[in-house]
């Protein structure tokens, strides 16, 4: 299978690079240290966790009466809302927006959404300048490379790799490997590009139904630069981050912060209502909000896997996920990566094409646990394991039953008809029992790094009766 | 336009009726904080994230302030001519003609956005309130005091009242009522701009301010 072939080989890369894999290894084991932290007090870990989760869950609940809402509120405040059903309306309606000004250069803070629409690309084959502000997403621009994490986008790389990439995109600045130095640099070249940019571009971490209120969190400023400095500001979001009421935020706030990076609270919270006002003197002049779907009212859809939009995007799951830690965010091949990332791509770009990726999982349950917002990813690992090889068409998600093969189904039905049927299951263990001598030694990549297994000359059956148990 | 709205909403309200209700209590509880331990949680979180914070009394601030900026040798100093810390600032200004120059422009931002761009090195602001849990103050930029004055100069000052701290955001947003009216731009900020972006190591001084002085009026 293609989609297999293809997947295994960068895992195998991204195992063999030991580099890589040591960058993941410092970055995650820190970031599960401050959130361990930052929680000292289990109980109120808990309480917190099931309040975030009743505010999404109530807020989903309501998606359709709150979006409606949200729309209504933010058009009163001046706030102009466009619904985009594809990426491609949304990118469409981005470019509109920017052709309407005549504009080229745009600014970005860190929105995942537009990388799940994949504007930057859009935009430039349009012959627009999009620059990314954020510190990880401008150093992955650089390269040419996606997120492979996101809250740090730029995680893969060791400070020495991204002092030579600084040295060979600006020759000008002197070479440094010291962090802050680098940190400044960028400051410095980004400056320019707020203060010139005529659109600026951000996420969304939640918009506000009751008052129409965008709230972004960052910490470096450009978040608010990009919704501050240019005269237009365009914020893209999933249509699942309404949330009903503003005070709904605060908790889900100290979950987000604290789940992704320890901090009690982000250095910004930044929320918008409203272009500049007459009088203002300063604030962008018009204030755009593009409502992405993307295939989440699909999502929604099916009772169990609507759990996954639920998602404050903390990032905490793949940072306490044993594979993530191993292969990194590239591997996965989806724009997001780890657990959560296993559970949305499929959903949104079908089993057809990402149905590797719930099968790469250990169903440890550290994802489902730290989740703050308790999603059941283990659980929802598992059900997208049986969509992709389910073959009586009545779910809905997309390219169920891509993944089934004939040989396994075969071989389950094997197993389920000779377990119903005692004698048959007897003289199967007797005959392997008997055989158990011509096991082989070597059964494919299972023994590369193990021991072959040996059956048992007695099975438990047998010596269960040997024990005196009857059998009941 | 497409379709797009109608369709979504169709999508999603054809499922609404299959969903069941979540039973929400949103009784969020504060603590029951003295004005001492507001102001001391305040003061330790804020330093925590490289925050200068430096206790003032209602009559001195600006004295503080002039000895902070010659200090600190700032080759000038916005602030607000109609805001509310105006008439404090020039009165300590008038004392000492060695400090920074006091600069201040009346136009729109667009009209000198360059000059504050690139060449203003510091900046005073007020605040509307703080919440002592985390060790963050709320602004509510107002068209005395625009936003950028708290985002663009390397160096933001900010007046912070110790009676207007709140014990968490949730008192702050139930208290200020703010569900009845938000402003164009709300804020909550602690500490100077940071990233930890290159190997998950902190460091300060990204695109806001590099440096974050707090005088909390007790």
């Amino acid at each position: 299978m293609h989609q297999t072939a293809e997947f295994h080989k960068r895992v195998k890369d991204a195992l063999n690079n030991s580099q890589l894999r040591s960058n993941f290894r410092v970055a995650m084991d820190g970031l599960m240290e401050k959130r361990s932290n930052a929680f000292p007090d289990k109980q109120f870990l808990e309480e917190l966790r099931i309040t975030g989760s009743k505010l999404r869950a109530n807020a989903l609940v309501k998606q359709a009466d709150l979006l409606e809402q949200l729309e209504a509120n933010c058009t009163r405040n001046g706030i102009k809302v466009h619904w985009a059903e594809t990426i491609e309306e949304a990118n469409h309606i981005v470019l509109g927006i920017m052709d309407s000004h005549n504009a080229t250069r745009m600014i970005k803070g860190k929105s995942m959404v537009s990388e799940e629409m994949e504007l930057n690309h859009f935009l430039e084959a349009h012959g627009k300048e999009c620059v990314e502000s954020d510190l990880g997403e401008y150093i992955i621009q650089l390269d040419h490379e996606t997120p492979s994490h996101i809250i740090a986008p730029a995680i893969h790389k060791s400070k020495q790799e991204i002092a030579k990439l600084f040295q060979s995109k600006h020759p000008d600045i002197p070479y440094s490997e010291d962090i802050e130095t680098m940190t400044r640099s960028a400051r410095q070249i980004l400056r320019s590009k707020f203060y010139d940019a005529e659109i600026g571009l951000s996420g969304v971490n939640f918009a506000v139904a009751e008052t129409g209120t965008i709230c972004l969190v960052e910490n470096e400023g450009n978040g608010r630069m990009c919704t501050t400095a240019p005269p237009v500001h365009i914020a893209v979001t999933g249509i699942e981050k309404v949330l009903e009421k503003l005070e709904d935020v605060p908790p889900l706030l100290k979950l987000l912060t604290r789940s992704a990076s320890g901090q009690h609270i982000s250095t910004y919270f930044n929320m918008i209502t409203s272009p500049r006002k007459p009088g203002e003197k300063d604030g962008p002049k018009e204030v755009h909000l593009v409502l992405l779907d993307n295939q989440r009212s699909k999502i929604y859809e099916d009772e169990e896997l609507f759990d996954s939009l639920r998602c404050i995007r903390c990032g905490a799951c793949m940072n306490h996920c044993p594979v993530y830690t191993k292969i990194g965010g590239h591997a996965y091949g989806s724009l997001i990566p780890g657990p959560i990332g296993s559970v949305i791509e499929p959903q949104k770009f079908g089993l057809d094409k990402f149905g590797i990726l719930p099968t790469n999982s250990t169903l440890c349950g550290a994802c489902g646990e730290v989740c703050p917002v308790k999603i059941p990813l283990p659980k929802l690992l598992h059900r997208l394991r049986y969509e992709q090889v389910r073959n009586d068409h009545t779910g809905a998600t997309n390219g169920q039953g891509s993944r089934r093969s004939a040989k396994e189904a075969m071989i389950w039905k094997l197993w389920s008809w000779a377990h119903a049927r005692p004698a048959v299951y007897r003289t199967g263990t007797k005959v392997a029992a008997l055989f158990r001598g011509l096991m082989p030694n070597k059964m494919g990549p299972w023994t590369r790094v193990r021991t072959a297994p040996k059956i048992a000359p007695k099975s438990l059956h047998e010596l269960a009766r040997e024990e005196g148990f009857d059998n009941e | 336009m497409s379709n797009a709205r109608a369709n979504i909403l169709a999508r999603l309200r054809a499922r609404t009726a299959e969903k069941t209700p979540v039973d929400l209590d949103r009784g969020f509880e504060s603590p029951d904080w003295s004005k001492e331990e507001r102001i001391e949680h305040f003061c330790k979180a804020m330093r925590s994230v490289k925050t200068e914070v430096h206790l003032v009394s209602a009559t001195d601030w600006a004295n503080k302030l002039a000895e902070l900026a010659k200090a600190k040798a700032f080759k000038n100093l916005l602030y607000a001519p109609a805001g509310p810390l105006a008439t404090q600032i020039e009165a300590a200004w008038k004392k000492d003609s060695e400090l920074p120059v006091l600069v201040t422009r009346e136009v729109d931002v667009d009209g000198w956005k360059e000059e504050l761009f690139f060449d203003i090195d510091a900046a005073i602001t007020s605040t509307r309130s703080g919440i002592a849990e985390v060790g963050a103050m709320i602004l509510w930029p107002t068209p005395e005091e625009p936003r950028t004055f708290s985002l663009v100069p390397p160096v933001h000052i900010a007046v912070v009242e110790a009676d207007k701290l709140h014990n968490t955001f949730s008192d702050a947003i139930i208290n200020e009522k703010w569900y009845e009216g938000m402003p164009t731009n709300s804020l909550l900020i602690s500490g100077p701009s940071k990233s930890a972006d290159i190997e998950q190591t902190l460091a300060y001084g990204v695109h806001g301010p590099v440096e974050l002085i707090v005088l909390l009026i007790q």
